[in-house]
């Protein structure tokens, strides 16, 4: 009974990061209907940033809550800043174009940056994973019966940012005039341009703030992980992004839903059966979901037009 | 989805139509013969031919299904590892066995051949099972289906203790030869060529312009679909049954995404549904490394500079897709051939504009 409580507050821990993470891909499909798979590498090169800020600020600095708070600030505003770029010089040329050549521009970027960050040329880190310093000392918030469950304060932590940047969007989204403009552009952009809402900005902003909300997501990664390397963004960028697709991409409580049930799939897969399986069965949970709901758990599936 | 329109070529052909049919089987033969002769000495070259040659097998393959099909498929590196294990597994097997009324030479090489083909018949009844969803999912969702499929098959090979689990298959008998993969590469080429011109190959082309319209016209969509993802997997599956029997030791890294995504960049250089330009963006990825090398070489800075060259092959791939699609989304060819573009581009370079 034990173990599974302590399961399932692994798997929620665990599910909260892709859920930050997976909201990224989600409000930029929900935009502009294109899978950023570039994103989980974003959110690698805001880990790096971090990296970078913590190892500026000196072993003092770093662990106070300022410090915490530049190191986030750093990193969350560069990635928005290469969000903006990604954005504006990638997508938006091609946003007439076939949806396909996004996609394959998005690929082309997330490689770029995953091995173009294993180069160890100039101030490109090298392929080895480094130790993320620590900017949280972890501490265990609860313990309940002899250490039969434990809960981390990181966990927590993660999962009360999470949830609080869920409610936020939520009501970005459906209730201030910018996320009006955002569904207006989602809906169809060439309409609502002519309606007045500045798509371009629109779009831009929206990149903007997924990107800075991976990098965000990254250094709570960081923080659990405490290990960091080029490649980090591929796996869990890949898993979020299924946790995207089994919420429903374009959906954002169906994004942290999803993530959280992922999250909760793989920790019992591991837990009950054997950790090297469990890639394997976080896509084959997704193939069976799709095949049962084509659009996701709580998406729905445009009719399509002739 | 806004598709460039399907060209029909209408220019004047550079070989005779009459000639056409035999054009391939003209050009293959003296073509195996140069090879077995020239590399007679050459381990490296040989190596590289086969890297080449398996190359194009794996994109001309997944242009039936990305380029004619139009459903973008990005886990062929699965298909690839079906067929690798299988056939290798198969030639372990059958490694002590010989048929007595052949040479030994002969008997290995019919026994191989039976290997690939078994490896490729998996690796098609792998290709109908990710074929299936798509009878339900368009577009992205496939794409991550496909992707999802491949590293399924990528946990499940690495899981298998027949499979030798995460060290892999090594000791698989190195049959595998120059002229073996190109006459495999013949086959594929011309199976896809004469497929593009079939009435089954219009039937891809009409769900990749306009599936809607296609089904409403009687093409029985999903049946294509399937169709093309099998024909698709057989030969990514002979493609790494070959694999399997040039390199030393093949294992669960040799398959994964970025596997895939290679192979998704030969045919997207090439252009979506263009056989010829899958050919010659397999040929060029493959040179372009080994080409990289040699010159870090005569450079002078071989130490650093030319072991880096692996590691600086991936970013190059990927800022070559998005400056690719930046600047020329349809690929070298588009959907056209270069003997559909060749004589133009001959004629402008002689007498001004064609």
């Amino acid at each position: 009974m034990a173990q599974l409580l302590q399961h399932l507050i692994n798997g929620l821990a665990a599910g909260t990061i892709y859920a930050l993470v997976a909201l990224g891909y989600t409000m930029v499909y929900g935009v502009l209907k294109l899978i950023n798979f570039a994103h989980g590498d974003v959110m690698m090169v805001g880990v790096y940033m971090g990296y970078a800020t913590a190892f500026a600020l000196g072993r003092e600095a770093r662990g106070s809550l300022v410090g915490v708070a530049a190191i986030f600030a750093v990193a969350m505003l560069g990635c928005a800043l290469l969000g903006f770029l990604f954005e504006r010089f990638a997508y938006r040329p091609l946003r007439e174009k076939p949806r396909l050549t996004a996609l394959i521009t998005a690929i082309g970027i997330s490689f770029a940056l995953s091995y173009g960050f294993q180069l160890d040329i100039g101030f490109l880190p090298g392929a080895s994973p480094r130790a993320f310093p620590e900017i949280i000392e972890p501490t265990e918030w609860l313990i309940i019966g002899d250490r039969d469950v434990v809960v981390w304060n990181w966990q927590v932590i993660s999962f009360l940012i999470a949830v609080g940047l869920m409610v936020g969007l939520q009501y970005l989204v459906f209730s201030t005039r910018f996320g009006q403009a955002m569904r207006a552009v989602s809906w169809d952009h060439r309409v609502a341009a002519l309606m007045g809402i500045p798509t371009d900005r629109v779009i831009a902003l929206t990149f903007m703030l997924s990107s800075g909300l991976a990098a965000g997501a990254g250094l709570l990664y960081a923080i659990k992980d405490t290990s960091v390397s080029p490649l980090m963004g591929l796996y869990v960028g890949l898993k979020a992004f299924v946790a995207a697709v089994i919420g429903g991409i374009g959906h954002v409580p169906g994004a942290v839903i999803g993530a959280l049930v992922l999250g909760l799939v793989e920790e019992f897969v591991v837990g009950y059966a054997a950790s090297s399986w469990r890639d394997a069965v976080a896509f084959g949970f997704l193939i069976l979901v799709l095949l049962v709901k084509p659009g996701g758990l709580f998406g729905r599936v445009a009719a399509e037009k002739v | 989805m806004q598709t460039p329109a399907l060209p029909l070529p209408e220019s004047r052909p550079l070989v005779p139509p009459a000639l056409r049919g035999v054009l391939p089987v003209l050009l293959a033969v003296p073509a195996l013969v140069l090879f077995q002769w020239a590399l007679s000495g050459s381990e490296f070259a040989s190596y590289l031919l086969n890297v080449m040659g398996v190359n194009i097998i794996l994109a001309v393959s997944l242009n039936i299904v990305n380029g004619m099909t139009g459903q973008f498929s990005i886990g062929h590196a699965g298909f690839m590892a079906v067929g690798a294990y299988i056939a290798g597994y198969a030639s372990l097997q059958l490694k002590e066995v010989a048929l007595s009324f052949l040479p030994v030479a002969a008997s290995d090489q019919v026994l191989f051949t039976v290997a690939l083909l078994l490896g490729g018949l998996a690796a098609a009844a792998c290709g109908f099972l990710v074929g299936l969803p798509s009878l339900r999912l368009r577009g992205d969702y496939l794409a991550i289906v496909t992707l999802g499929f491949g590293e399924i098959i990528r946990v499940v090979v690495q899981n298998t203790d027949a499979f030798g689990r995460a060290l892999g298959l090594s000791g698989i008998p190195q049959y595998a030869s120059p002229s073996m993969v190109f006459f495999w590469v013949f086959l594929v080429v011309l199976a896809a060529r004469r497929l593009a011109a079939s009435s089954h190959g219009r039937s891809l082309w009409s769900i990749r312009e306009d599936e809607v319209a296609a089904e409403a016209m009687g093409v029985d969509t999903t049946g294509y679909k399937v169709r093309a993802f099998v024909f698709s997997s057989f030969f990514a599956g002979i493609a790494g049954g070959l694999f399997a029997h040039f390199v030393p030791i093949i294992n669960p890294g040799s398959f994964t995404f970025v596997r895939s995504m290679e192979i998704v960049v030969m045919v997207v250089l090439g252009g979506l549904g263009s056989t010829t330009g899958a050919v010659i963006a397999a040929i060029f990825l493959t040179l372009l490394p080994e080409g990289m090398r040699s010159l870090f070489g005569a450079l002078g800075t071989e130490g650093s500079l030319a072991q880096r060259v692996d590691q600086i092959r991936m970013p190059i791939y990927g800022l070559l897709l998005v400056v690719l699609m930046l600047s020329r989304p349809q690929g070298l060819f588009g959907t056209r051939e270069i003997w559909d573009v060749l004589p133009k581009w001959l004629s402008r370079k002689g007498g001004g504009r064609a």
